[in-house]
């Protein structure tokens, strides 16, 4: 799934703004952002609902909108009709989506909801309903499954089977792209997210270089002549003076290394840790009220929030 | 990247016609519309006239027997038919509006897009299914005014002289030309309005309201309202039931009047027919689905 300069425009506003991603096929992809950033927006454009304003979308090799055929969705909530049960609701779908019949009770089984498969929908709880929306979403055996929020309303048993089944997914081969609040959630299940604020690209990137897995935080001194022992070990690209410290992208593995090489050089080592953050501090930093929106370019929220991207410089 | 294809599978029409089937069966509103319309049809069309010709009445300075001759099966067709016009056609709106609007109200178009069909094979199956159902709607409401009729006539010992199968054909297919045109256009107002509550109060102020008061108030006051009713939907389909009702046909039934030629009527109520889906087509496919 690519998106180029994909825009949605309401009037004035722009709801989506030049928004470029990409979608890996096989990947489950998180698709983060505060309310009204934009998120729901741009995955209605990718599956035809809304027609973008300008710039491209292509979704399994067509054009957005062309390509549903493969791809299941749930966008903003399950909508489904009141008055009949949820296997009849999902007998109707069957009817659009071309599903033999059989395909019902197998979805109703994957999101656990057989049992209450023949009340009416009007009567499901918030759980159900989601779950049902879900089973909705797999009726096709879909390449490329999108979610929007689909733990809404689960409880926490519900949010582990969730967790299960988009890991299955994914295992079965099927790319998901899942939008949601549950940053905790989507750490765990997630190989690349992308953060997206006011309509616009924030970052877009591994989990694990998001949070900051793979860096390492140095406190030494003479700072100037550590930077350039570590520059020297492991590139000059991968070295950054932030507020008095080294910042060294690198996993912990070369700690040691690191270390010895600066113990070494007769620099005082007080402080080598791995820099630890999780998902939610870098999201609230990334889409924090003061943070300025115009350079999607920028790829440390840390320093954003600290306003020190002008101080944040590599070694040379 | 590869280029653009068109291919789409999704369910074929027969399919989304009898997923559309499914969801108009099982809602109890369909059964409420459409079985009100043909309990009112007999109650107007049969019982109250045959009670008054039992007391004796007199219709407009006719003896009883009038009101009798009316109840009997020659005049099946307009027996059946009368209520088209206005209550049954605003029955039959209503049940657009709601088959179209609800979509909205419930988030449910969203879910049948996003399984894969166009929007237009969306509407397509809709309107097949409504016309099934408008279909099988004339037919029992022609079915219960024909059991009363013969009820009627055993119980007064009266002939039984019932429309030939050509009268009954063109009855038919007028009643279903006229039904399907106001639930095409209480479609079209919900989608238009992408709701049901105003879609259906603005369609009842039209055919009940509206159309009344230019053919009854301002058509005999002004000229052009003369001349415009004629292109009028409610006045088109009381003209159609006024020509299949025959030449010696006593026309009681508020909004049955031939007002234009039969055949005009039934070309007329035809365009309309097209014109409300062709609209709500435009709509359905331009617009962002929210």
């Amino acid at each position: 799934m690519v998106t180029e300069a994909l825009t949605k425009r309401y009037g004035s506003r722009a709801a989506v703004d030049r928004l470029s991603l990409t979608v890996r096929r096989g990947e489950v992809f998180g698709f983060l952002g505060p309310n009204g950033a934009g998120k729901t927006t741009t995955l209605r454009m990718l599956t035809g609902l809304v027609r973008p304003t300008s710039g491209s979308a292509w979704v399994l090799g067509r054009r957005a909108g062309e390509s549903v055929a493969g791809v299941g969705a749930l966008i903003e909530g399950p909508g489904f009709y009141p008055y009949l049960s949820g296997r009849d609701n999902l007998r109707v779908l069957a009817g659009y989506a071309g599903a033999p019949p059989g395909r019902i009770t197998e979805v109703l089984v994957t999101v656990d909801l057989l049992d209450r498969a023949d009340d009416r929908y009007g009567a499901y709880s918030l759980g159900m309903k989601q779950r049902l929306g879900v089973a909705a979403a797999l009726l096709k055996k879909p390449e490329l499954v999108v979610l929007d929020e689909p733990t809404n309303g689960l409880d926490p048993a519900g949010i582990t089977d969730m967790r299960a089944l988009l890991r299955r997914l994914a295992a079965e081969g099927c790319t998901v792209v899942l939008s949601s609040h549950l940053l905790a959630e989507v750490e765990q299940v997630c190989d690349r997210v992308a953060v997206v604020s006011h309509g616009r690209l924030v970052a877009q990137s591994s989990v694990e270089d998001l949070v900051g897995r793979g860096r390492l935080v140095i406190e030494a001194h003479p700072l100037a002549a550590a930077a350039s022992i570590v520059s020297e070990l492991l590139g000059v690209d991968r070295v950054s003076v932030v507020d008095g410290m080294l910042h060294v992208r690198t996993g912990s593995e070369s700690a040691a290394l690191i270390n010895r090489a600066l113990v070494r050089a007769d620099i005082d080592v007080t402080g080598l840790r791995p820099e630890a953050r999780t998902l939610e501090e870098v999201f609230l930093q990334m889409t924090g009220p003061e943070q300025a929106v115009d350079d999607p370019s920028r790829d440390d929220p840390r320093e954003r929030r600290r306003g020190v991207i002008g101080r944040r410089s590599p070694v040379r | 990247m590869s280029a653009p294809s068109t291919t789409r599978p999704s369910g074929s029409l027969g399919s989304i016609v009898s997923a559309e089937l499914l969801k108009m069966l099982r809602r109890p509103a369909t059964w409420l519309l459409l079985g009100l319309w043909p309990s009112v049809q007999l109650v107007f069309s049969l019982l109250i006239p045959y009670v008054s010709y039992r007391r004796g009445n007199s219709y407009e300075g006719s003896p009883p027997e009038v009101l009798l001759a009316g109840t009997l099966g020659d005049r099946l067709v307009q027996n059946s038919l009368s209520g088209l016009p206005l209550f049954g056609g605003a029955l039959v709106m209503a049940l657009g509006a709601l088959l179209a609007g609800s979509e909205y109200g419930w988030g449910t178009l969203k879910t049948v897009l996003l399984q894969g069909p166009r929007r237009l094979t969306v509407l397509a199956g809709q309107v097949l299914a409504l016309l099934v159902v408008l279909a099988g709607t004339v037919a029992v409401t022609f079915l219960v005014t024909a059991l009363g009729s013969w009820a009627i006539a055993a119980g007064e010992s009266a002939a039984v002289d019932w429309p030939t199968v050509g009268e009954l054909v063109r009855g038919f297919g007028g009643g279903l030309l006229i039904a399907g045109t106001w639930g095409a256009m209480g479609m079209l107002l919900g989608t238009a309005l992408r709701g049901t509550a105003l879609a259906i109060g603005l369609g009842l102020v039209w055919i009940l309201a509206i159309e009344s008061l230019v053919v009854n108030v301002a058509a005999p006051l002004l000229h052009l309202f003369d001349v415009g009713q004629a292109v009028l939907p409610g006045v088109n389909a009381g003209s159609l039931v006024a020509s299949l009702a025959g030449p010696g046909a006593v026309l009681r039934t508020p909004g049955v009047a031939a007002i234009v030629d039969g055949t005009q009527a039934a070309w007329a109520l035809a365009g309309f027919g097209v014109l409300f889906i062709v609209l709500t087509g435009i709509l359905l496919d331009r617009r962002d689905v929210t």
